[in-house]
């Protein structure tokens, strides 16, 4: 039922855990659907140096977490508020149509994580 | 890679004395039962031979056996069939929240042709208000529809005092005993009750052959038209293999159930005890007496794990379960039972069934103790959770619409 990406990313995934003093922190979800995924960010720049991410949730959900944060590493925050969920579920070869909702809210995690760290950092960045 | 089977309430292997006995009937035992000559004589007898095997296990005479196709249909044919023939007496049904799907749809289904249903709660164990169910039968109940066991708490509902308050007030009573068949002994006649369904490949016969118990003497509408097959009740060519392996199924089930299920018993208890015992921050979900649940099923939930989840990790492990998340079943709501139980919706999502059968072993059990505590610890530290300190969102509106825009694209 899942790609083999989507396996590869669920049973190693990249970038587990929190970021201390994070500079952005975005969560979406909730307890009802069964996905609460959590996204932190370390910014410098305007250039996302590190994510991390922790995630309640299915295969896909753990999934799509983990290849969010990949896809942003590197990026601008400009860069990354273009992401979608579509994208992410792309770059893993495709979702089950049942996932394409609760499990596929990664890239809405990340930006949240950049809204909250702009409303920190007075939309400077 | 090991290969651990743990979910036998979904389904079971064929036994090899099943499959042996029914080879004949795909290769020179061809014939049709309803056919007058050689061919069909062969096998009519196999058919009335399987019947009696049934009818003993259930303790109930051979003919009061109708054979199906599975469980649903059984489920279905029992409400409906009883709908057909009762519906100038009344249009009352009173049911559980618990029932299995085929139970509980098809209640939905007559609430939308003038039947009004009753779906009785349970209580934080999983356990009937029997007080309660008294209570809500009045002049116009025509059926009453109690599962045997649950099949995903292994809860085992007091059936016998149910058929003592159906019989009392004159109410007829059906029982879902797909799951309950073969691993506790079951007779219909203590029990009072009309209708009882088993599901052959519940208990190591194939799939896609299941059986009703029909007391005698009661009335029930067709369920197929086409055929004078099982008395007129439900036409269609006899599945001759498929109900040949039902009725040694249930030959091997009265003959070992008692040996079979108390070691099944020991692995389970065994299963249960070393998770509770070392796995901090678990539930277990059904009724806490061991004895009020069926021998082989333990259901348990992993705090702050997504079972679906758990299941992948599981599943790289060889570890067969089965999950009341919503992922796993297919309806984007956790597990109707565990909400009826009124289980936490995290704890909800995280319910894990373990179902044995005589096949597992002491080893097994071992090797899955050893396993889960560093996959459950695993998905933990991937929570967030997991030692929050803030409150979990519960609601999501979104999800409600695309419940709905689900279910108007699976019709």
């Amino acid at each position: 039922m899942y790609t083999e990406k989507v396996m590869d990313h669920f049973s190693n995934p990249r970038n587990v855990g929190e970021i201390e003093n994070a500079d952005g922190v975005g969560e979406v979800g909730n307890a009802s659907c069964g996905d609460i995924m959590k996204i932190f960010l370390k910014v410098e720049d305007g250039i996302i140096k590190d994510v991390k991410f922790k995630t309640f949730g299915c295969g896909a959900a753990i999934a799509t977490s983990s290849m969010v944060t990949e896809m942003a590493i590197g990026k601008t925050l400009d860069e990354a508020l273009v992401l979608t969920n579509q994208a992410v579920a792309e770059a893993l070869d495709g979702l089950p149509p049942a996932k394409m909702h609760c499990s596929n809210l990664a890239a809405d995690a990340l930006h949240e994580a950049i809204k909250d760290y702009k409303e920190k950092h007075g939309n400077a960045a | 890679m090991k290969k651990i089977y743990m979910d036998n309430n979904a389904t079971t292997a064929v036994k090899p004395e099943v499959l042996e006995a029914m080879l004949p009937f795909f290769r020179e035992q061809f014939g049709n039962p309803s056919s007058v000559h050689w061919a069909g004589r062969m096998v009519s007898g196999a058919i009335e031979n399987a019947r009696a095997q049934v009818a003993s296990l259930l303790n109930c005479s051979a003919a009061e056996v109708v054979f199906l196709s599975c469980g649903s249909e059984g489920d279905n044919y029992a409400i409906k069939g009883t709908c057909d023939v009762l519906k100038d007496k009344g249009n009352h049904i009173i049911t559980t929240a618990v029932e299995h799907p085929a139970v509980l749809e098809t209640c939905q289904y007559l609430e939308t042709q003038g039947f009004e249903v009753t779906y009785l709660g349970v209580d934080g164990n999983g356990s009937l208000d029997l007080a309660e169910l008294e209570a809500a039968i009045t002049d116009k109940t025509i059926l009453i529809s109690v599962m045997w066991a649950n099949n995903e708490t292994g809860n085992i509902f007091p059936i016998e005092e149910i058929g003592e308050i159906a019989k009392k007030h004159k109410v007829r009573f059906h029982t879902d005993a797909v799951q309950a068949a073969g691993k506790l002994p079951i007779d219909v006649r203590k029990a009072n009750v009309d209708m009882a369904v088993i599901s052959g490949h519940k208990i190591g016969a194939p799939k896609g052959i299941g059986a009703m118990y029909l007391k005698r003497g009661t009335r029930i509408g067709k369920f197929m038209h086409g055929g004078h097959q099982e008395r007129n009740r439900r036409a269609g060519t006899h599945n001759v293999a498929g109900i040949v392996g039902l009725g040694v199924a249930c030959e091997l089930a009265s003959q070992n159930m008692e040996r079979d299920y108390a070691y099944v018993r020991k692995l389970r208890d065994k299963l249960e005890t070393g998770i509770l015992e070392t796995i901090p921050e678990v539930k277990l979900n059904g009724h806490p007496n061991a004895d009020l649940r069926l021998p082989n099923t333990l259901n348990i939930s992993f705090n702050y794990i997504e079972g679906e989840s758990l299941l992948l990790f599981f599943d790289m492990k060889g570890i067969a379960a089965s999950s009341g998340s919503a992922c796993t079943s297919g309806s984007l709501e956790p597990s109707h039972v565990m909400g009826a139980m009124g289980v936490d919706v995290v704890l909800a999502h995280s319910s894990t069934r373990f179902s044995l059968s005589a096949d597992n072993s002491e080893e097994e059990i071992d090797y899955v103790l050893a396993e889960l505590p560093p996959i459950v610890q695993r998905l933990r530290d991937m929570s967030p959770l997991y030692q929050r300190e803030s409150e979990v969102p519960v609601k999501c509106d979104e999800c409600r619409m695309v419940k709905q825009a689900c279910n108007s694209y699976a019709d």
